[in-house]
């Protein structure tokens, strides 16, 4: 088999890092989104709220990546 | 029949057939080596591995199971938003290592991972079994999707011959896979995914407007529906049911044969770790497309006259073909059902290649033809992929769906079993193999147990917790009992065994 070029070596780490659990505290507090108002465009709360975590969750990861990534090549 | 419909989904299935033919020429490689043929021969860059590992998760189970259980059930079948919002978080931080030993050692599957790593052949057969296992029942419910869009495209035969459409899309599947590998999948991904972001938006924008609006959508739905009970006090209730089934759904995603290969088809940690941030997009669809269950509900579809026959022989399955065959021209509906049966295509060929990966490399090769060349691993790979498809082909037509679905409810509870090895033993250098044996087979005892006290119908336990009630998913109190046994054994045997730990990458 072919050997990589470059070995990836310990990829530099962010103290960011930690923001990656919050999605975990958020949506497993399933008490503090299980309700109907405040809707958005009619829709209610349950839903809207879990699919902006959708969002959050990736600009949190892409935001821990950002800043390790700039410890080594663009 | 619906003849335009059929006609378009006929078109656009011999379009993705020549591009699974062709795609043994995509960056060409020595097909007669395992690596290549059955990891692409790790060269998937960002935009492709998002295509593949987009096209393997979301599968078209995804598609018509998720609204079903919306339209059935309500709230509580949204857990899928959660379980794909948390896995994306795991995947940043366990499985660039996980790439990273493969990459550095040649390995291909999880079980040679945990094999070497632990120096334990057992332990590597018990993941692989485990993967195996887990696998093929995935592979019958692609069948069940594709088989509830053919079926609403009109196909009124009975016996064997309804199942004729499904068997031509079946042996088209097979025989690209055996030639191009998981090249074909990759390629085929594209246009999956083009199909399915067309189908969604247009759904989600013509139903509404057809209804009047989103309010009017979810006022059309009974308020028990919108939201989870309120648990009784003594119980958790529904929040734990809920919590659990995400957590431990997105924990066991990744472990399952079909996505580590995907991930180890990828020419880098990097590539990886660019996913983790940009996969969601797919998560948002998965969102969107769980309203339409909701929509299908508003619309009343349940009770229309014409679209009886379908759901008293799909059952809930129906309801998003149902919700197509109503707000979309004919023409369109052949857009949105192959969108859905190439969505199955592209995982099941990525879980059949991934089952003969793991037969072929730590079943064969390590326990009965150890001396085999390279060359003879590869041809082995390829017969097996038509071994496993025929045999999930079979599972379908004979016996009943109801079966495919237990299975792969145990399939989970299974898989997730593989975590603290596979996932932990990347990071954790203390682990001992045959603590993680033994942990291993009592989360699985304890899992399936539970299951089986449920008599395989549900996944969600009511444990008794100090007198509280605490339902959650059999697979997550099976992983919570293997990681005890796991962690309380590995100092003891250790000590036992007097040999160092293993390794930890970057230390050898």
């Amino acid at each position: 088999m072919k050997q990589p070029a470059e070995l990836p070596q310990r990829a530099p780490r962010s103290w960011l890092r930690w923001l990656l659990f919050a999605p975990f505290i958020a949506m497993l507090d399933v008490g503090s989104y299980n309700r109907i108002a405040p809707t958005l465009g009619g829709i209610p709360f349950f839903y809207w709220y879990q699919l902006l975590w959708i969002l959050i969750a990736a600009a949190i990861i892409f935001l821990v990546h950002r800043r390790e990534r700039g410890g080594g090549a663009a | 029949m619906n003849l335009t419909a059929t006609l378009i989904f006929a078109l656009i299935f011999v379009f993705v057939t020549i591009i699974g033919f062709l795609a043994a020429r995509w960056r060409a490689g020595d097909l007669t080596q395992l690596h290549e043929w059955g990891l692409g021969g790790r060269r998937f860059g960002t935009f492709v591995t998002w295509f593949l590992l987009g096209g393997d998760l979301y599968t078209a189970y995804t598609f018509i199971a998720v609204p079903a259980l919306i339209f059935g059930g309500g709230a509580i079948g949204f857990f899928a938003v959660p379980y794909t919002i948390l896995v994306y978080p795991i995947l940043y931080l366990f499985y660039p290592r996980l790439w990273t030993e493969a990459r550095r050692s040649g390995h291909v599957t999880a079980a040679d991972i945990v094999a070497a790593r632990f120096a334990n052949r057992w332990l590597g057969l018990a993941v692989s079994l485990t993967g195996l296992l887990a696998t093929m029942p995935y592979i019958a419910l692609q069948l069940v999707g594709m088989a509830v869009v053919i079926g609403a495209l009109g196909f009124h035969a009975t016996g064997i011959a309804s199942d004729i459409p499904l068997i031509i899309a079946f042996v088209i599947l097979a025989a690209f896979t055996y030639t191009s590998g998981l090249r074909a999948p990759a390629m085929i991904a594209v246009v999956k995914d083009v199909l399915i972001y067309i189908t969604v938006f247009a759904a989600i924008i013509a139903v509404p407007v057809a209804l009047g609006g989103m309010g009017h959508v979810f006022s059309a739905v009974p308020t028990s529906k919108l939201l989870l009970p309120t648990p009784p006090s003594g119980s958790l209730g529904s929040y734990s049911a809920y919590a659990t089934l995400a957590l431990g759904s997105a924990i066991a995603l990744f472990l399952y044969p079909h996505s580590i290969t995907a991930i180890l088809s990828s020419s880098s940690a990097a590539v990886i770790r660019r996913n983790a941030a940009i996969l969601p997009a797919y998560s948002f669809v998965l969102g969107l497309l769980a309203l339409l269950g909701f929509m299908a509900a508003a619309m009343g579809l349940g009770a229309r006259p014409e679209f009886a026959a379908g759901f008293a022989r799909f059952g809930t399955n129906y309801a998003v073909p149902a919700l197509f065959l109503a707000v979309f021209p004919s023409w369109f509906v052949g857009i949105a059902f192959a969108a859905i049966a190439i969505g199955a295509l592209v995982p099941a060929a990525i879980m059949s290649i991934a089952a003969a990966n793991i037969f072929t490399r730590n079943i064969w090769r390590a326990f009965l033809h150890p001396a085999c060349t390279d060359d003879e691993e590869a041809g082995v790979a390829k017969l097996v992929s038509l071994g496993v498809k025929v045999g999930a082909l079979f599972f379908i037509i004979f016996l009943p769906q109801q079966y495919a679905i237990q299975l792969q409810l145990l399939g989970g509870i299974w898989i997730i079993q593989t975590a603290p090895a596979v996932m932990l033993g990347l990071f954790c250098r203390w682990l001992n193999g045959w603590a993680l044996l033994i942990g291993w087979a009592l989360g699985i005892g304890c899992g399936t147990a539970m299951a089986a006290a449920l008599s395989f119908k549900a996944a969600v336990y009511p444990l008794t917790f100090f007198g509280t009630i605490v339902p959650g998913y059999a697979a997550f109190y099976g992983l919570a009992l293997n990681l005890a046994v796991s962690a309380v054994l590995s100092p003891v045997l250790n000590r036992v065994a007097g040999r160092s730990p293993a390794p930890l990458i970057g230390q050898r």
